[in-house]
């Protein structure tokens, strides 16, 4: 297991330090320097702000700063916001996504399991069309849809909660169900694609030749197997969790690292561009390797590889 | 064999794509509803965006001030949005935008992953095993991330748009790519080219390729949808295509920020998107089914 | 009184093609520590009959149309599940012909070994687990109390079918159902777990149904023993009456088949043709087809009758002393 794990780092250390590389340079591409767009001043304070910065050095010399700073874990200043780095600036913004993920997958696993596994139980009937109809359709429709539908219904219509803003416990109610909406499906579909896999598998006849109860077999018997396929949709999950936080706090107005990388983005602060892209990828590794792990400790098949 | 229930196998090799494995998928695909009223919704809307110029009532770009944001009415059909312009028209041109992409960033996904994959698949050994894994671990990273940055650092030029989707999506095409190459590999025709002496890039031209068409099709249905939504996730961000050309993603951006006064503008193009990405992946759906017996679980 | 009398059982499978008759009018009875071998092809419904006493058939697309199964005044076809929990692997237990796929691959051995225990009886865990090791070591696994908490996928073959004796075992029941146990298994490991069965039927006095197509199997083990074809039985009778004064022709050409009491150097014998095809109505004897004493009049119904205490045929000329086989 331990093994495992350091393997997984070791492999997650060249990914990250491409993806900072190959920023790092797309941005030195740029025609033009991240202050031109300022207030006109003059080139003695234009230089004095480009060493202050390091801009004036050579480029070589800019990659290895940056990266001498990426293996401290600083992601350097904003180029944006004056006095403040890019750290903090996350730190200030990312609980606040951190809490909509949450939220969001959270609700995603309890609706979509528990759907999932009794649709597998009552297939074809119509506890099982209804649900099922239901996914297909949160599958295909985007959240940038699906959010501001459900702000006009919700929230203008019936005025039951704010259009936007995170300060109400309430405000949490719309954008998390419009980011887990989709993984709510999703996960739906798989359980019930799983359990229905294990529900089929001999040795269920065997639990059922000892008078197993179906509570017992599902609980004890198909589980483990039947959510195997959810356990290995985590890890892109989370990724999709991150992608679609983008759009919803943007519709909400949540004042989280998304909403803040986007706007980063039109600013033009590079620095918080790349921070926040090497950010959310190392997250991303880390939330793949805990699922990996989970899913060696399930599948005790996997344990002797 | 187990317990003798009978069981209903119909015994459809992937490679056997001889005429009764055609003719029977397109039987059973025309016994699917849903697949068709997806296939005939999605051919109507792209014949509707293909002679928009012709059909369109009004302009996309024409500016009518005075009027401003009306609602839905006999002269525009949709209503229009806050600048007077027709709204109906704007989801036609709309149509044209988000499918062109569609499809073109689907081909460029399509060509990207099946010579992955199918590199991959026929070398084999630890080649295949590095760029499987190379493969797994893109899979798990936030791709549409990279794409804004790249969108942030060049501009929002439509030709780095098509190629930076469509290198989002070719993932999963190079996985089935080489799973079904690595079957292939086996069969009896691709070891008498191997006697016969031709190279390696030859056998995979000339003989794998055709012999995968039939699952890249497929599972290109299912890209179409992906992509296209994904262009209008960048669109909507405002990453995406540069106005006034504005692909649905745009439209629904500007319905949601007046949706409270003018939910028309919101309503309609959402409508439209969502019928559509519906439509293709029942199609999809359908056809996955009709050719692959063995992954229904019904 | 006998302990499981089943009469008329019809089962079929409502499936796209048709409905397949895979139980048709099937009728037995067991007495308690009695052994019975029930033989036949695949598809002549050998399996089918026992899955469906057990209600172990999948409905849809299974349904059991007909006939009743009681055992100790409960009408297995008819009771309820509640009932019927309390009876399966209690009193009735089953052990299934593939070992690999029939245990839980995602529990270990311990876990699964003792469920039996922890559902029908009112133990404790850890006496449930000792229990379980003694069981083990009942069949013949070595290394019990360690070897109890791996995996099945750590098990051989024959190994995996010995724990699933005794789980099946465990809660000493009175009747125990084998479903070709070893045909999957290779020829040594099939000797060996015949015999523990064999061994455990003494100890514990319960009766036994074993399912084969071996009939070699059949007659080192079995009392009795009842040839099935196309869903039916054609004959059924004592084993050596079987052997010595066979009834039926499918009887006759299954041990025609039998490898090992074939001339060296002879080409194999198989039975031509093909069973028929049970979603299709069969006129008469479903062996016609196949049967080198076929006649006209075979192809009149013809239901099973004795013709000896004990033995009794379906073959219509048979019973009328046209032909000995």
């Amino acid at each position: 297991m331990l093994r495992f794990i350091i393997k997984r780092v070791f492999e997650a250390i060249p990914v990250l330090l491409i993806v900072a590389t190959v920023s790092f340079f797309l941005m030195k591409m740029m025609p033009g320097g991240p202050f031109d767009t300022e207030k006109v001043t003059t080139p003695e304070i234009k230089k004095a702000i480009e060493a202050q910065y390091g801009l004036d050095k050579p480029v070589w010399q800019q990659y290895l700063d940056y990266m001498g700073h990426l293996v401290r874990g600083d992601l350097g200043p904003s180029y944006r916001y004056a006095g403040w780095t890019v750290n903090e600036l996350i730190a200030s913004t990312f609980p606040v996504s951190l809490e909509l993920g949450c939220y969001a997958l959270a609700f995603a696993l309890a609706i979509g399991m528990v759907a999932g596994i009794i649709a597998s139980l009552r297939k074809n009937t119509a506890s099982d069309y209804v649900p099922m109809s239901l996914a297909t359709l949160g599958i295909c429709l985007p959240t940038f849809v699906t959010g501001p539908l459900l702000i006009l219904f919700f929230g203008i219509c019936l005025n039951w909660y704010n259009t936007s803003g995170w300060n109400l416990p309430s405000d949490r109610v719309l954008p998390s169900i419009t980011l887990g909406l989709y993984y709510t499906a999703y996960i739906s579909r798989l359980t019930r694609g799983g359990m229905l896999e294990i529900l089929n598998q001999d040795f269920i006849r065997t639990a059922r030749a000892k008078g197993a109860t179906e509570w017992r077999i599902v609980w004890k018997h198909a589980l483990r197997g039947g959510l195997l396929s959810v356990v290995s949709f985590l890890g892109p999950a989370v990724a999709g969790i991150i992608t679609g936080s983008l759009v919803v706090e943007s519709i909400f107005q949540i004042p989280g690292l998304s909403r803040f990388f986007i706007m980063a983005g039109f600013n033009r602060d590079y620095t918080m561009v790349m921070g926040t892209v090497l950010f959310f990828a190392t997250l991303t590794i880390f939330a793949n390797l805990v699922v990996d792990i989970l899913q060696v400790w399930l599948n005790p098949k996997l344990r002797f590889e | 064999m187990s317990a003798e229930f009978p069981t209903v196998t119909q015994h459809t090799s992937e490679v056997e794509v001889g005429q009764s494995l055609w003719q029977d998928a397109w039987h059973r695909l025309r016994q699917n509803k849903m697949a068709v009223a997806g296939a005939i919704f999605v051919l109507l809307l792209a014949l509707a965006s293909f002679l928009a110029p012709l059909i369109a009532p009004h302009s996309y770009e024409q500016t009518n001030l005075a009027i401003g944001a009306t609602p839905p009415s006999l002269a525009h059909w949709f209503g229009t949005d806050v600048l007077g312009r027709d709204l109906f028209s704007r989801t036609l041109y709309g149509g044209r935008i988000s499918l062109s992409v569609g499809l073109v960033a689907t081909a460029v996904s399509v060509i990207i992953g099946v010579l992955y994959g199918s590199i991959s698949g026929y070398v084999g050994g630890r080649l295949d095993v590095v760029m499987m894994r190379i493969v797994d671990i893109l899979y798990s990273l936030p791709f549409v991330i990279f794409v804004i940055l790249l969108m942030v650092i060049f501009g929002r030029n439509i030709y780095l748009l098509f190629g930076a989707i469509g290198a989002v999506e070719w993932l999963d095409m190079a996985r089935i790519v080489r799973g079904q190459v690595m079957s292939l590999k086996k069969q009896e025709y691709v070891e008498a080219a191997v006697a016969l002496g031709l190279r390696k890039r030859r056998i995979i031209l000339r003989h794998m390729i055709p012999n995968v068409l039939g699952i890249v099709i497929i599972y290109s249905t299912l890209i179409v949808p992906s992509v296209m939504l994904l262009e209008a996730f960048l669109s909507f961000l405002g990453f995406g295509v540069q106005p006034p050309m504005s692909s649905w993603g745009t439209l629904i951006n500007d319905g949601a920020k007046s949706m409270e006064s003018y939910p028309w503008l919101l309503i309609f193009p959402s409508l439209f998107f969502a019928l559509t990405l519906f439509s293709l992946n029942f199609l999809g759906d359908g056809l996955r089914y009709a050719l692959d017996v063995r992954t229904s679980k019904d | 009184m006998p302990l499981l009398e089943v009469t008329n059982l019809r089962t079929s499978f409502h499936t796209r093609h048709g409905i397949v008759r895979a139980v048709n009018d099937v009728s037995f009875a067991l007495e308690k520590g009695d052994t019975l071998g029930i033989v036949g092809e695949s598809g002549s419904g050998k399996s089918v009959t026992c899955y469906s006493l057990m209600r172990l058939i999948p409905q849809p697309p299974g349904k059991i149309e007909g006939g009743s199964a009681m055992f100790d005044g409960i009408d297995l076809l008819k009771a309820s599940p509640q009932q019927l929990n309390k009876i399966r692997g209690k009193r009735i237990s089953m052990i299934f012909q593939d070992p690999m796929t029939s245990l839980n691959p995602y529990l270990r051995i311990s876990d699964q070994l003792i469920e039996p225990l922890l559902i029908h009886e009112k133990i404790s865990r850890a006496a449930a687990l000792a229990r379980g090791i003694a069981a083990l070591e009942d069949v013949g696994v070595p290394d019990a109390a360690r070897r109890i908490r791996s995996y099945p996928h750590e098990f051989s073959g024959g190994m995996r079918q010995r724990v699933m004796i005794a789980m099946a075992l465990i809660t000493k029941p009175e009747l125990l159902i084998a479903d070709e146990p070893t045909t999957a298994l290779d020829v040594t490991v099939q000797a060996q777990i015949l015999d523990l069965v064999k061994k455990m039927q003494q100890e514990l006095g319960m009766a036994v149904i074993w399912i084969t197509h071996d009939l070699g199997v059949v007659a080192g083990f079995c009392r009795r023993v009842q040839v099935m074809y196309a869903g039916r039985i054609v004959e059924r009778a004592a084993t050596d009456e079987l052997f010595a004064r066979t009834a039926h022709p499918y009887t006759r050409a299954l041990q025609k088949s039998i490898p090992a009491l074939q001339p060296k150097g002879a080409a194999l014998y198989t039975i031509p043709g093909m069973p028929p095809d049970l979603s299709r109505p069969i006129e008469g004897c479903p062996f016609v087809p196949r049967c080198e004493f076929a006649q006209e009049q075979c192809t009149q119904p013809v239901a099973l009758k004795d013709i000896a205490p004990g033995h009794a045929t379906a073959c219509l000329r048979v019973q009328k002393g046209e032909i000995a086989l």
